[in-house]
């Protein structure tokens, strides 16, 4: 019995080596760039999570500190400012600034919850979008709407994650080694993610959620851990930053538009908030999925002759679909946490619970 | 052991407490009635940081609590309960007195990420002493399930467990037995008198006439945010401002009926 889990997490690890040489073979190596976007989204998606999952907060503007980590990167690793730090010194630094702008960002919305604090929060990310876009004149700090370009390809070491490199007899392309680099962050934000939700701070936040005023009459600072959520949250997101803009080598404003932190939202909501399977699934799922539909556009003109309908319209249309689908059928998430699944499924868990007592009688 | 001095509320025009001034004795059981809208929640509020005071002052064991944060009056040891309960529905019974153990925890966000020697055992210890109380307050094996669903009398005493988990010297009840049935209500009387020898002074709000008799030391009366009566559960039975209050002065009663 007790050697099962190990065995699925030996399949498991060995499914996740392997995955991008899968997906080269099958479907072609742009293929293995989208599985290293997927990466990108899940920590952006367990980031937001910690905000709006954990503690209750939502969190429209998430999206400002995913561009605060990669313009941290942008100017100390780019002929920008003729700034060259190495990878890991920089993105510690983004992850540090985009944390310290959460709480900055946060303590002005300590006061708002709910519609409110959405409606907040959605402002700052458009100001730091709007300033990203506008702080080229009289000094040129972020180049405008042209981005910054010729960012600095990692290396750690002696080791250059640029063009295609050796690795142990194997010839690599860049989008693989990125994709071993984003999958071991990805599982050390898994990790610090699953360990602060099942801690005494992770209750805290649970009971910040469920009821604040309850919450602080326990004993629990609410302004403190509602920082410290934003502070986490901001954190993750400044570091995904960072390797966004190391891994494309040039950013600029667009990417970080209010659509983005809707998207990273709508991760969260789709796989089951709160839920960190469910918010991985939701992540690889809105990445990959888009992608696939590009294929409609090919298949029509192979067809047809002539496309019709534009893949990319159609996306919007199948993704608003899909979450009107999913708020009928499955409101709390493809693969929601034990807890919300009773949060809305609310008398289903009488019945349930005198089945556990009937079960404790026998006992 | 908790002074409240000549304590004001006023929500704009309106006063809710006026120049309140009581006492509350280390390890005694004080009763606080009057009519509905006397200003007792009110008054409960004003002394557990979630509303500040107008005027006046509150203090615990020497030390002020009027206009501090919540959290900072649970961690000098005064807890409370809510009127209509305010349990976390979506977590469990366990976790819920878990939270309540949060003051006097100290694991951070590092502790929590490397889970080292120190956080595992504190941990530990929130889970042991959560248990204790879950069977101290009578709620043996109901650890697991939400607190939103369990029996009304059992939210009530896992309330009551959650706030013993911050430790306090003095625990505030508002309506602890609201809407149980004598049992129940009995029940509750003996979980008071066994919290008392354990120490701990308690601060009542209720409108069960029969158990603030039964078991408050003394009693304070509330009438439209003032102070209209202090003392044993007898004399203020026999007190005419009290009767007044609650039925009716005999000139009223007699010129005013309709």
């Amino acid at each position: 019995m007790r050697r099962k889990p190990q065995i699925a997490f030996f399949w498991l690890s060995v499914l996740l080596v392997a995955l991008p040489f899968l997906t080269g073979a099958a479907l072609g190596n742009s293929w293995v760039r989208v599985l290293d976007f997927a990466l990108l989204y899940v920590m952006l998606a367990l980031g937001l999570n910690i905000v709006v999952g954990y503690a209750g907060l939502l969190d429209l503007g998430y999206v400002a500190f995913y561009a605060l980590g990669a313009y941290l990167y942008a100017w100390l690793a780019s002929p920008h400012f003729g700034v060259h730090l190495p990878f890991w010194a920089v993105l510690p630094l983004g992850a540090a600034l985009a944390g310290l702008f959460g709480v900055l960002l946060g303590a002005p919305t300590l006061r708002l919850r709910g519609d409110y604090l959405a409606i907040v929060t959605l402002g700052f990310g458009e100001i730091i979008r709007i300033f990203m876009n506008n702080l080229n004149a009289p000094v040129n700090i972020t180049n405008g709407p042209q981005g910054i370009n010729l960012i600095d390809p990692v290396a750690l070491g002696g080791f250059r994650f640029a063009g295609t490199q050796q690795v142990l007899g194997v010839s690599l392309p860049s989008t693989y080694l990125f994709y071993y680099l984003f999958l071991a962050f990805t599982l050390a934000a898994i990790f610090i993610a699953m360990r602060l939700q099942d801690s005494r701070i992770g209750r805290a936040w649970a009971a910040l959620r469920e009821d604040e005023v309850a919450a602080a009459a326990m004993g629990v600072n609410t302004r403190n851990l509602k920082l410290l959520a934003f502070a986490m949250g901001a954190t993750f997101g400044g570091l995904a930053g960072g390797l966004f803009a190391a891994f494309q080598g040039f950013i600029s404003p667009e990417s970080f538009n209010l659509w983005e932190s809707i998207l990273i939202l709508c991760m969260i909501v789709l796989g089951g908030m709160g839920h960190i399977p469910g918010v991985i699934l939701g992540a690889v799922l809105l990445t990959v999925l888009p992608e696939a539909l590009r294929y409609i556009g090919d298949w029509q003109r192979h067809a047809f002759g002539h496309v019709y309908v534009d893949p990319s319209d159609l996306r919007m249309l199948l993704f608003g679909l899909a979450l009107v689908l999913m708020m009928v059928y499955r409101p709390a998430g493809l693969i929601p946490s034990r807890q919300r699944k009773r949060e809305f499924a609310a008398e289903d868990g009488v019945a349930e619970q005198e089945q556990a007592s009937l079960y404790d009688a026998r006992g | 052991m908790l002074e409240v001095n000549a304590v004001s509320k006023r929500f704009g025009g309106v006063t809710a407490l006026e120049d309140v001034t009581l006492a509350v004795n280390k390890g005694e059981i004080y009763g606080l009635i009057g009519p509905n809208g006397a200003g007792k929640t009110t008054l409960f509020n004003c002394m557990t940081g979630l509303y500040s005071v107008t005027s006046g002052e509150i203090r615990l064991e020497g030390h002020p609590l009027h206009n501090r944060k919540p959290h900072e009056i649970v961690a000098r040891g005064f807890a409370r309960t809510f009127q209509n309960i305010r349990l976390f529905a979506n977590m469990t019974a366990l976790e819920n007195i878990m939270v309540g153990r949060h003051t006097r925890t100290r694991a951070g966000v590092l502790g929590a990420v490397l889970r080292c020697e120190r956080t595992r055992a504190e941990e530990r210890a929130i889970r042991e002493r959560a248990r204790e109380l879950l069977d101290f307050a009578g709620l043996h094996g109901k650890g697991r399930f939400l607190a939103g669903h369990l029996p009304y009398g059992d939210q009530r005493r896992l309330e009551i467990a959650r706030a013993l988990a911050t430790d306090p010297h003095l625990l505030a009840l508002d309506e602890p037995v609201a809407g149980m049935n004598p049992t129940e209500r009995r029940q509750m009387g003996e979980l008071f008198r066994r919290l008392r020898d354990a120490g701990i002074t308690l601060l009542l709000i209720e409108h069960d006439v029969k158990l603030v008799m039964d078991v408050c030391d003394r009693v304070a009366v509330l009438d439209y945010g003032r102070k209209i009566a202090e003392g044993t559960p007898e004399q203020v039975q026999r007190d005419p401002a009290v009767i007044a209050a609650y039925l009716g002065a005999e000139t009223r009663a007699a010129g005013a009926a309709p």
